[in-house]
């Protein structure tokens, strides 16, 4: 592929891609992120693929491969284009069927989405609830896509906004853009992207740096990993347009090795976009020079701060420093650093192109645009939605999550990851939004939303964070390392029956220290899930430490498994599969005996009853 | 140990890309054996213990040898409210080890892992980077029973 040297050779080769595709020729699209993959879609696309050519269709149907839909829940998930027939739960053996269909112009009932609410099926894609109240502006692309051709981002309008920056717009045009829009950081803190630009612009020193951050660690999240998986271009692409920015030639990827479906579509992205003059030298002619390098993480979540992103990327251990002096003055290599999260670049093309007014159309007053959510946990549809700011917990839930789970009740919804905090449910109908969500106790977080219902205890919830923070902190502040242990150890000694009343007194305690001492946020926050659950469940705290009883039956050392005798007709399925043989088997239609003194509450025998002859206490 | 110095050649023997080139020895030898952290440091013309304090910093490293197959189970929310704890606890018992261990035969490392983001199918297990969604604890033994 020739190299595009100029506005007008981009313009014309996205006009000769447009030309060459027959927008009315059907395309048998196969969702193939790492969710699609865990589904088999790989085997549903060769599928495809060997029954296509088996009938000599090649010229006649296409297939594509794009990144992740969203709807992760439902896969394997082909949609057929161009009318957008929405097939879930697609199997390799369904292949032959679908093509006929194609040809015939048909669809197959039998792979339509059913709707949980009404039992009718759906046929096209944008008419299924879960989409339909979704504003999807930045994930919408994935769908068009195959991350794999830079050809596909180019045909939809790709790096048109890079070439009207570089173009048409002075660096400090660009600024004011990204600042009148008020974008603000969607990693987590929600500070104003632009403002960050404009000081790592305004500091002095040479060269200077840009970073997208990739370390998406939040357990609960991976709308990052569905962009750089789905649509790598539109995170390159905004990062180009801030390096024009801010004045810088070098930038960093750091990406986690978790991901190594992302890694590598990252990978030929960048390739791709080198190869078109894109990014490297001369970027479209322009005299404006821009290199990436790539850089996986090592699994360390305290990585994501970005003090400690920039050790790692030096080759050190990722310890963040005091931030005293901002890595916008000097930041990588003690030089002046703009990082910011996957999502906060890829809106920047979607600015640029279509305007900060445009942006400022969406949101509240003081968060614009749309955020994706990683809706999961215990709520009906889980899977990754983009909503504009200012929308409810309850029509993310309910709405678009379409509800509970097996008909259970709402217990509490969780964001911010380890930072966050739990929300009960006299709080759905907070509006999503930076300050907002912060007021509560919580944070906005990289965006996992997770979904509790009254199966959840919430001091084993708090008990998991800390417990999470404990392997991940880094151990270079006192608070922080010593904090984040004793508060576990309290509240493992809490869910084991050990507890005492004066925990909770110390757990607040040991909080208000941590929050006011440690170096940086991974210690600052590490609280909060305390501090929301007591704010919000103390009573299951007090049954924990007074009753010695978990409501929600989940602590391991305060239940007990127990044969329910009538409704147990002897079969045997549990006494086959318990681990430790604790279960005796007592002849047919006789129930079976339980030897608690064995018993290591495994849960398998509650798995595999098909009758609910299982009770927990 | 050629591979080392290969590995070294492709970063230009850079010490800044010290995370990236113990991450592909790792991959070439699946741990980090002392011999190979002995010939970074004298390739990279850095201190050992400076080697040594990334390689024990990042969870991916890892310095004993690692098992055939590796078994991870993921840890993360979306997971861990779905269950996770029970599916390693059930793999803790088949294998007699601990995450981060490996049995004494050299088979199975069992891992845990803080989030694979596959949040939407929890609980999750990868074994040998295939993965497997909404695991329940009587499904570990049926999908270990393939590996050889």
């Amino acid at each position: 592929m020739p190299r595009v040297n100029s506005r007008a050779e981009l313009e014309k080769l996205r006009k000769e891609i447009q030309e060459k595709r027959d927008p009315n020729k059907p395309c048998i699209s196969v969702s193939s992120g790492t969710c699609g993959r865990a589904f088999g879609s790989e085997r549903v696309y060769t599928a495809f693929e060997e029954e296509i050519e088996r009938q000599g269709l090649e010229s006649e149907i296409a297939i594509k491969k794009t990144g992740c839909l969203g709807f992760c829940e439902r896969g394997t998930l082909v949609v057929i284009y161009p009318e957008e027939i929405f097939y879930t739960r697609v199997q390799p053996e369904d292949a032959p069927k679908v093509i006929q269909s194609v040809k015939e112009r048909k669809v197959v009932d039998r792979l339509l989405y059913t709707d949980p609410v009404t039992g009718k099926k759906i046929t096209y894609e944008p008419e299924i609830p879960f989409y339909k109240a979704q504003q999807r502006i930045i994930s919408e692309a994935n769908r068009w896509m195959d991350p794999r051709n830079i050809e596909d981002y180019v045909a939809i309008g790709g790096y048109s906004a890079l070439s009207k920056a570089i173009f048409e717009m002075t660096p400090e045009e660009v600024l004011e853009e990204i600042k009148r829009a008020n974008l603000r950081g969607r990693g987590g803190g929600g500070f104003p992207t632009g403002r960050k630009w404009e000081t790592t612009k305004k500091s002095l020193g040479e060269p200077k740096y840009v970073i997208v951050n990739c370390d998406e660690g939040d357990p609960g999240a991976y709308m990052d990993r569905s962009l750089m998986e789905g649509n790598p271009h539109s995170v390159l692409e905004g990062l180009i347009i801030g390096a024009y920015t801010i004045g810088a030639h070098e930038g960093y990827v750091y990406i986690r090795n978790e991901y190594p479906l992302a890694v590598e579509n990252l990978r030929i992205a960048v390739n791709q976009a080198e190869e078109h003059g894109l990014l490297g030298g001369n970027i479209l002619g322009s005299g404006f020079d821009f290199r990436v390098r790539i850089s996986r993480g090592g699994g360390a979540f305290v990585c994501g701060e970005s003090s400690a992103l920039m050790a790692s990327l030096e080759g050190r251990p990722g310890e963040p420093r005091a931030k005293y002096v901002h890595a916008a003055e000097r930041g990588l290599w003690d030089r002046p650093t703009n990082l910011n999260n996957v999502e906060t670049w890829a809106n920047v093309p979607q600015i640029i192109l279509k305007g900060a007014d445009w942006y400022r159309g969406m949101g509240t007053d003081g968060s614009k645009g749309t955020k994706i959510f990683s809706l999961v946990g215990k709520v009906n549809n889980t899977g990754l939605v983009e909503v504009p700011m200012g929308i409810t917990l309850r029509e993310i839930i309910y709405d678009i999550g379409g509800g509970i789970r097996d008909n259970k009740k709402f217990k509490a919804v969780q964001t911010g990851g380890p930072s966050g905090g739990f929300m009960p449910e006299s709080l759905l109908d907070l509006r999503v939004d930076f300050d907002e969500i912060s007021k509560v106790g919580s944070m906005m977080g990289s965006g996992g939303m997770i979904v509790m219902d009254e199966g959840t205890c919430m001091v084993d919830m708090a008990r998991y964070f800390l417990s999470f923070l404990e392997g991940e902190s880094c151990g270079k502040c006192i608070p922080c390392r010593e904090g984040v242990k004793r508060m576990r150890q309290i509240l493992t000694g809490i869910t084991e029956g050990r507890g005492k009343e004066e925990d909770i007194e110390l757990l607040e305690r040991l909080s208000m220290y941590m929050a006011e001492a440690s170096l940086c946020a991974l210690g600052r926050t590490a609280p909060n899930p305390v501090l929301t659950s007591l704010r919000y469940f103390r009573d299951e705290y007090e049954a924990h430490i007074k009753e010695k009883r978990c409501p929600a039956k989940v602590c391991k050392e305060l239940i007990s498994y127990h044969i329910i005798d009538e409704k147990c007709p002897g079969c045997g399925l549990c006494v086959k599969n318990c681990p430790v043989e604790a279960i005796t088997f007592m002849g047919k239609k006789k129930p079976v005996i339980l030897d608690q003194s064995k018993c290591i509450k495994c849960g398998i025998c509650f798995d595999v009853c098909k009758l609910s002859a299982i009770d927990v206490r | 140990m050629s591979e080392v110095g290969a590995i070294l050649d492709k970063y230009q023997r850079d010490s800044s890309q010290l995370v990236s080139i113990l991450q592909d020895v790792q991959e070439e030898y699946s741990w980090l054996p002392k011999e190979a952290l002995t010939q970074v440091s004298k390739g990279l013309r850095i201190p050992l213990s400076r080697v040594f304090s990334v390689a024990t910093f990042f969870k991916a490293f890892s310095l004993v040898p690692k098992g055939r197959h590796t078994v991870t189970i993921c840890m993360g929310t979306a997971c861990h409210v779905r269950g996770s704890l029970h599916i390693l606890d059930r793999a803790r018992q088949l294998f007699n080890i601990e995450p981060g261990g490996t049995t004494s035969d050299l088979k199975f490392s069992l891992e845990s892992v803080n989030c694979l983001g596959c949040c939407a199918l929890g609980p999750i297990m990868v074994v040998d980077g295939e993965y497997h969604g909404r695991v329940t604890t009587s499904d570990v033994g049926k999908i270990l029973e393939s590996c050889d």
